[in-house]
């Protein structure tokens, strides 16, 4: 320790009146702990990574660690911290711990063991979900912000039409209509390879000049679903595609994801119309790099803080959504427990058993709290803006 | 090697069309320095991003001219094409240092990645090269330079890195859109000669950008002075700087700061670069000539051979002129 302060202090003196090198995670450091909530939460943050981590190691398997599924009838509705009647256990039955450390269900599982599993699940579904969405919000906001001034044509429109519309009757049942919509626009794709060369674009003819009509910008085709999307309460959305679909973990994963993309969408956006006018982006471009590699290796990276933060609190938010989806009997199917299905099978007993109830709601506020807490300590930071506060 | 010829670039936007580049035509040859000099928007910068394709178009509109590059037409080639000749056989390097690199990015990550976009060649060998090309533009310790990131590195050094970037690919001809411009005095004489340097061990062509007639002194082969779209005189450096044929380029050569004057008065030329989206008539310089005659306003002047490559575009001062280069 002495010594380590006595090289710091040399150091310093051979770098003289310069400022001393900082790397970015040293900077990184020294804003985050000055924020003592945005340390808790990413204190919560790593530890309930791992709990989830154990949840998976610990309770999955064909003979676990903690069994989430051990039925213990006559252990029901057990208060926490109570000691198991070992006289009426089989030596399987008895739980790992020797105590019911958060109690017991309605069925006499061992609480703990599910708050185990529903941490691997919730966390599971929150950076899927998320993941899903910055992966298609970053793809969105690519392509709006830089190839935004694109003009997208009325032919585009047309193929793009035809190819969904078709391929959709063709799913539903229709294989004619379908066929012939999905045909006529998959001609229309291939055509240049033999038909546009033989006469050009010169000689249009009037239907040709209206296909070839600049209908709208690729910005604002992009922006304006993310304004419809926006529109649905996504809630309900989830809802209805859920009671749709089969239930399992995956499609929830998928849905939630299918609907939280239009906030990244945004950000990216926005940072690349900046990033577009920024020298170096001219320079690479002028040193060859394509077009794609541009937006995905060169601004993309330069415009993750905001995408961070917001996929930090996305996954705050989606860990609520898959609660409440659970609560309400739509989320992940029964033999996974999760904190919302815990919760919705402990309020019938909430004046008996309130732990059943009061734990996994306290795990969902402390993890949805720690995520926000740590986002917005995050945007505090990779924000220069804001950062002058300090 | 390169050469422009007619190339013609309109901006147009917000219902008016300015006219950046009016039948530009200029040429570099193998192994040769030329610079383009010019004040600020008289379309240099337009003309470079023209001849690499990366000028946006809209707002930029091309409306006419050919770039040729080896015999190919530049302005022909479809993006693909575009971008094995960028930074492979034509490379840039611009103006600002501080906002050219990519921030997230060590400075090795940025060399390297040119290489790979245009080579196949094995991840040593491409360490190797990078550790080459920062000696060779003078930056000291390079193996520990690579692993910087951008903000680590002074201006100087920065403009280094990109000249590096640049030849990387081992370019023929390179263009150096005012490269010295954002940085002081003695960095730019370093950068000023390592780029003289640079030109003569790799027989490259370079293409010189610049507003500065002190730099231009210092490295030129041949110059093209540029007014409001327009060349307007375009020589040899020895006849461009000792026997001016264009009222501008006069007026540029007198405003020099110089020793031997000093105490008098640093002369300027009257008035202000036009408007590009309203230029006067006839000869757009002719507002702030001092030689300016009825028919200047009218007729678009065209170029006047004194001989030797030496051409103006001032029918005025030919008419009264005393006889060329080569009879005199």
């Amino acid at each position: 320790m002495k010594t380590d302060q006595k090289n710091f202090v040399q150091k310093k003196d051979i770098e003289g009146p310069s400022a001393p090198q900082e790397s970015r995670w040293q900077e990184f450091w020294r804003l985050l702990r000055r924020n003592r909530l945005a340390v808790a939460g990413l204190i919560i943050f790593v530890a309930f990574f791992f709990i989830a981590l154990a949840g998976l190691v610990l309770t999955s398997g064909t003979s676990p660690v903690f069994d989430p599924a051990m039925v213990r009838l006559q252990e029901k509705l057990r208060p926490p911290l109570s000691e198991p009647r070992l006289e009426d256990l089989r030596p399987e039955e008895v739980p790992t711990l020797g105590i019911y450390l958060l109690g017991t269900d309605d069925l006499g599982r061992d609480v703990f063991s599910r708050m185990l599993q529903g941490a691997w699940v919730s966390s599971t579904v929150g950076f899927v979900a998320v993941g899903i969405a910055v992966l298609i919000g970053i793809c969105m906001g690519g392509i709006s912000g830089y190839f935004g001034r694109n003009p997208v044509r009325v032919d585009h429109i047309l193929v793009a039409f035809c190819v969904v519309v078709g391929g959709g009757l063709l799913l539903a049942g229709a294989p004619f209509s379908g066929g012939v919509l999905l045909l006529i626009g998959c001609a229309y794709i291939l055509s240049p390879l033999w038909w546009r060369k033989a006469w050009g674009r010169q000689s249009a003819t009037r239907v040709m000049r209206f296909l070839y009509k600049d209908a709208l910008s690729i910005d604002t085709l992009i922006m304006r679903l993310v304004d419809i999307m926006l529109c649905f309460p996504v809630f309900f959305l989830i809802l209805t595609v859920v009671a749709l679909l089969p239930a399992s973990m995956y499609n929830i994963m998928i849905v939630i994801g299918l609907t939280s993309w239009m906030g990244t969408t945004r950000f990216v956006r926005a940072e690349l119309l900046s990033l577009r006018e920024q020298d170096f982006v001219t320079a690479a471009k002028a040193l060859g790099v394509s077009d794609w590699r541009i937006i995905f290796r060169h601004m993309i990276p330069n415009a993750m803080a905001p995408v961070l933060v917001s996929a930090t609190i996305g996954i705050a938010s989606a860990i609520l959504i898959e609660a409440g989806l659970s609560f309400l009997g739509f989320g992940v199917p029964p033999p996974h427990a999760t904190w919302g299905n815990i919760l919705s099978d402990g309020k019938r007993f909430i004046f008996d058993a309130p732990w059943l109830t009061f734990i996994p709601g306290f795990a969902i506020l402390i993890v949805v709290l720690a995520f926000n807490l740590f986002g917005e300590g995050l945007r505090d930071i990779l924000n220069p803006k804001l950062r002058e506060r300090y | 090697m390169l050469s422009v010829q007619d190339l013609t670039v309109h901006f147009i936007g917000n219902g008016r069309v300015a006219r950046a580049l009016e039948g530009v035509s200029y040429e570099v040859r193998t192994g040769e320095t030329v610079c383009l000099v010019g004040e600020s928007g008289c379309g240099k910068t337009v003309s470079a991003l023209t001849i690499l394709g990366i000028i946006p178009q809209p707002p930029a509109q091309i409306m006419g001219g050919t770039v040729l590059f080896d015999g190919q037409n530049l302005l022909d080639l479809g993006e693909r094409e575009m971008e094995k000749i960028r930074g492979n056989r034509i490379a840039m390097v611009f103006q600002e240092p501080m906002t050219s690199l990519n921030p997230v990015f060590t400075v090795g990550d940025q060399i390297r990645e040119t290489i790979m976009i245009h080579e196949r060649v094995n991840e040593k060998a491409v360490r190797k090269r990078c550790i080459q090309l920062l000696k060779d533009v003078g930056i000291p310790s390079p193996e520990e330079r690579l692993k910087d990131y951008p903000h680590q590195l002074s201006g100087g050094q920065r403009q280094r890195v990109m000249i590096a970037m640049a030849l990387a690919c081992n370019p023929d001809v390179v263009i150096a859109d005012e490269p010295t411009t954002a940085l002081d005095v003695t960095i730019q004489a370093q950068i000023l000669n390592l780029f003289r340097e640079l030109q003569r061990t790799r027989q490259m062509s370079l293409l010189y950008i610049t507003h500065d007639l002190g730099v231009v002194a210092h490295i030129a082969d041949r110059i093209y002075v540029m007014y409001a779209g327009i060349i307007v005189e375009q020589g040899d450096t020895a006849h461009i700087f000792h026997d001016p044929r264009h009222p501008y380029t006069q007026g540029l050569l007198v405003s020099l700061p110089s020793r031997t004057k000093r105490g008098s008065t640093l002369h300027t030329i009257p008035g202000t670069v036009p408007d590009p989206a309203y230029k006067p008539g006839g000869c757009p310089f002719h507002p702030r000539c001092q030689f300016a005659i009825e028919s200047c306003g009218m007729e678009f002047p065209g170029m006047c051979d004194y001989g030797e490559g030496h051409v103006s575009r001032c029918p005025v001062l030919y008419e009264r002129a005393r006889p060329p280069h080569g009879a005199a």
